[in-house]
């Protein structure tokens, strides 16, 4: 079976990182994974996309996924730019960062306040929080598509010393606080 | 070893890595720069004893590496779309000179207007060079293909530069899992250098001194003979690297449901992958489709070819590139195989996919389908150039009336 995520963030917020790191954990898991941008004229700031696909057979296809079984939103003000959930299979999930549920849609939602985690924990570049490692905690609690040991090791895997522990926190955390919503 | 998580650039580094390269040069440009940033960082951190020589320009840094393979050593450079464009003069010369050489071609479209996303017209300007070009479906190919392009560039019954074409972004910058061979098994199979001769500052050739007109013409007679004999040297690479490393891939084609296909698709790059998964999906319907991926454009595989479109009732080409006023490059290639079985097998080439445009398994298999369909219900036919349009401009008014807008 194969599953396939949509993350939407703004440029800089790491969801390329997100989904790469995703994939590194399905890999480690000994899972077949793929993960990749979607790169446009994007630069800072702006509404961007990353893919990722986890199956447990060789993935053949390479185009967009349209029809996702999860989306992940990393920035509270992106829903009022894009329609994230176009395409969101009718039993897929929605991971948000945000305190409440963001939109009206008869989808099983999960919301964290992934903001405020980075905040605490410091994840803080050129004044803008960076939540990705935060929202794959929540993503993991959502899904359980891969395991939040995974998810730390990658993590440990990419960012070292103390970077990589604050990341690795903020997805425990994470994991910890994300509820249904 | 569990596999590795890389990008397709990171895995042609490794292959580059595994193959002890002396010297690389190399000019930036998206989306290949990762794969010589890879490399930069080995060199620096010691896992690759190479020589990395900054240049101005792509001219040159194609110039550096033929400069130093001519002198001995094993070289590698890397680029993509207007880079490859910019350096195309010492494309010829390097294939000319019979001097070994790998440089990777991370596919992109070329300007104007300006994009950076896949297509097929970069690589498929270089057809005519002399240069084996290989395209990979996969992250773990391209390592494979690169590794592979060292032994058959050096192999003395071939002695010409090799081309290792990855899809830019869909491959160039796609994570996925990689098995990197041991080093150890990589000194075993691989041999020392080879190459027809070595120049020092001692050494007494001239080299592009004009030669008598029938020696330039023999000479192109001798490059396409070495590229013929290249058929022979890719297949035992690819089968004696499956017992090493325990991965084969089939050749210059690779098939997928070709045994008992009525309709055969022919296509290159990643998008092969989609393409086998709408073949899938057209045998559940009771279509029997086959995908013969070309992994080589050059050499042609026409042996393969002629013997499918000899058992095919129709044969569709998936171009993602364009020869303006004449037809898309597989297409013609095909065209000019087919003619050998008297072109008696239904043939539509279709054009999709340019500077990046999506094509899912989903339109693969409406397309197709459509196809069969004409086939089916004429007995016979034939189109050289259908435009798979982009979505939302599905009309060819709608397109033209955009076009105009941007001129």
């Amino acid at each position: 079976m194969m599953i396939e995520i949509r993350f939407h963030g703004r440029g800089g917020q790491g969801a390329v990182t997100a989904a790469n790191l995703l994939v590194d954990a399905a890999i480690l898991e000994g899972k077949y994974a793929q993960a990749f941008p979607h790169f446009g004229a994007e630069r800072r700031g702006a509404p961007v996309v990353a893919f990722a696909r986890i199956s447990d057979k060789p993935i053949q296809v390479h185009s967009q996924i349209t029809n996702p079984d999860i989306v992940v939103v990393l920035d509270p003000k992106i829903f009022e730019l894009v329609n994230v959930v176009e395409g969101l299979k009718n039993d897929g999930i929605l991971v948000a960062n945000s305190k409440e549920k963001p939109i009206d849609v008869d989808v099983k939602t999960y919301c964290v306040n992934a903001t405020k985690i980075a905040k605490d924990l410091n994840l803080v570049i050129s004044g803008w929080p960076v939540v990705n490692t935060t929202m794959l905690g929540a993503l993991v609690k959502a899904s359980e598509i891969v395991s939040l040991d995974s998810i730390v090791e990658a993590i440990k895997r990419n960012f070292s010393g103390k970077l990589g522990e604050a990341n690795a926190e903020a997805a425990r955390r994470a994991y910890v606080e994300t509820i249904e919503c | 070893m569990p596999l590795m998580s890389l990008t397709g650039n990171y895995a042609v580094a490794h292959a580059v890595r595994l193959a002890r390269v002396k010297v690389i040069s190399a000019y930036p440009i998206t989306p290949q720069t990762t794969i010589v940033e890879k490399l930069s960082a080995m060199v620096e951190n010691g896992e690759l004893d190479a020589k990395m020589v900054r240049v101005e320009s792509e001219h040159s840094a194609l110039a550096t590496v033929f400069g130093a393979a001519s002198a001995g050593a094993r070289a590698f450079t890397a680029t993509s779309s207007h880079g490859l464009l910019y350096m195309h003069e010492v494309v010829w010369w390097a294939a000319g000179s019979r001097i070994p050489l790998v440089m990777a071609v991370v596919t992109r479209a070329i300007g104007p207007p300006w994009n950076i996303h896949v297509d097929h017209q970069d690589i498929f300007d270089q057809r005519d060079t002399g240069w084996i070009i290989g395209i990979a479906q996969e992250n773990q190919e391209v390592l494979d293909m690169t590794l592979q392009a060292f032994k058959l560039s050096e192999d003395p019954r071939v002695y010409l530069p090799v081309m290792v074409g990855l899809d830019g972004f869909i491959l160039s910058h796609t994570r996925a899992p990689v098995d990197v061979p041991e080093q150890e098994l990589v000194d075993e199979w691989l041999p020392p250098r080879r190459q027809p001769y070595v120049i020092s500052p001692e050494s007494n050739y001239v080299m592009g001194n004009i030669a008598p007109d029938e020696v330039h013409f023999l000479m192109r007679y001798s490059m396409h003979e070495a590229m013929e004999a290249a058929k022979t040297v890719i297949k035992e690479i690819d089968k004696e690297y499956g017992e090493v490393f325990g991965r084969s891939y089939g050749g210059l084609i690779e098939c997928h449901n070709c045994d008992d296909a009525d309709y055969i698709i022919v296509i290159t790059g990643s998008w092969s992958g989609d393409a086998k998964v709408a073949s899938d999906m057209l045998r559940e319907n009771g279509y029997k489709v086959g995908v013969a991926r070309i992994r080589y454009i050059r050499p042609w595989p026409k042996e393969e070819l002629e013997e499918l479109g000899s058992r095919a009732k129709g044969i569709i080409v998936f171009d993602r590139a364009i020869s303006m006023g004449g037809y898309g490059p597989l297409y013609s290639d095909v065209a000019g195989t087919l003619y050998s079985n008297g072109g008696k097998t239904s043939l539509v080439g279709v054009i999709a996919g340019l500077a990046g445009v999506d094509v899912g398994a989903e339109t693969f298999k409406e397309t197709i389908t459509s196809i069969i369909h004409k086939i089916e219900e004429n007995g016979f036919f034939f189109e050289p150039q259908l435009w798979l349009l982009p979505k939302d401009y599905s009309s060819r008014e709608k397109m033209m009336e955009v076009a105009k807008r941007w001129l």
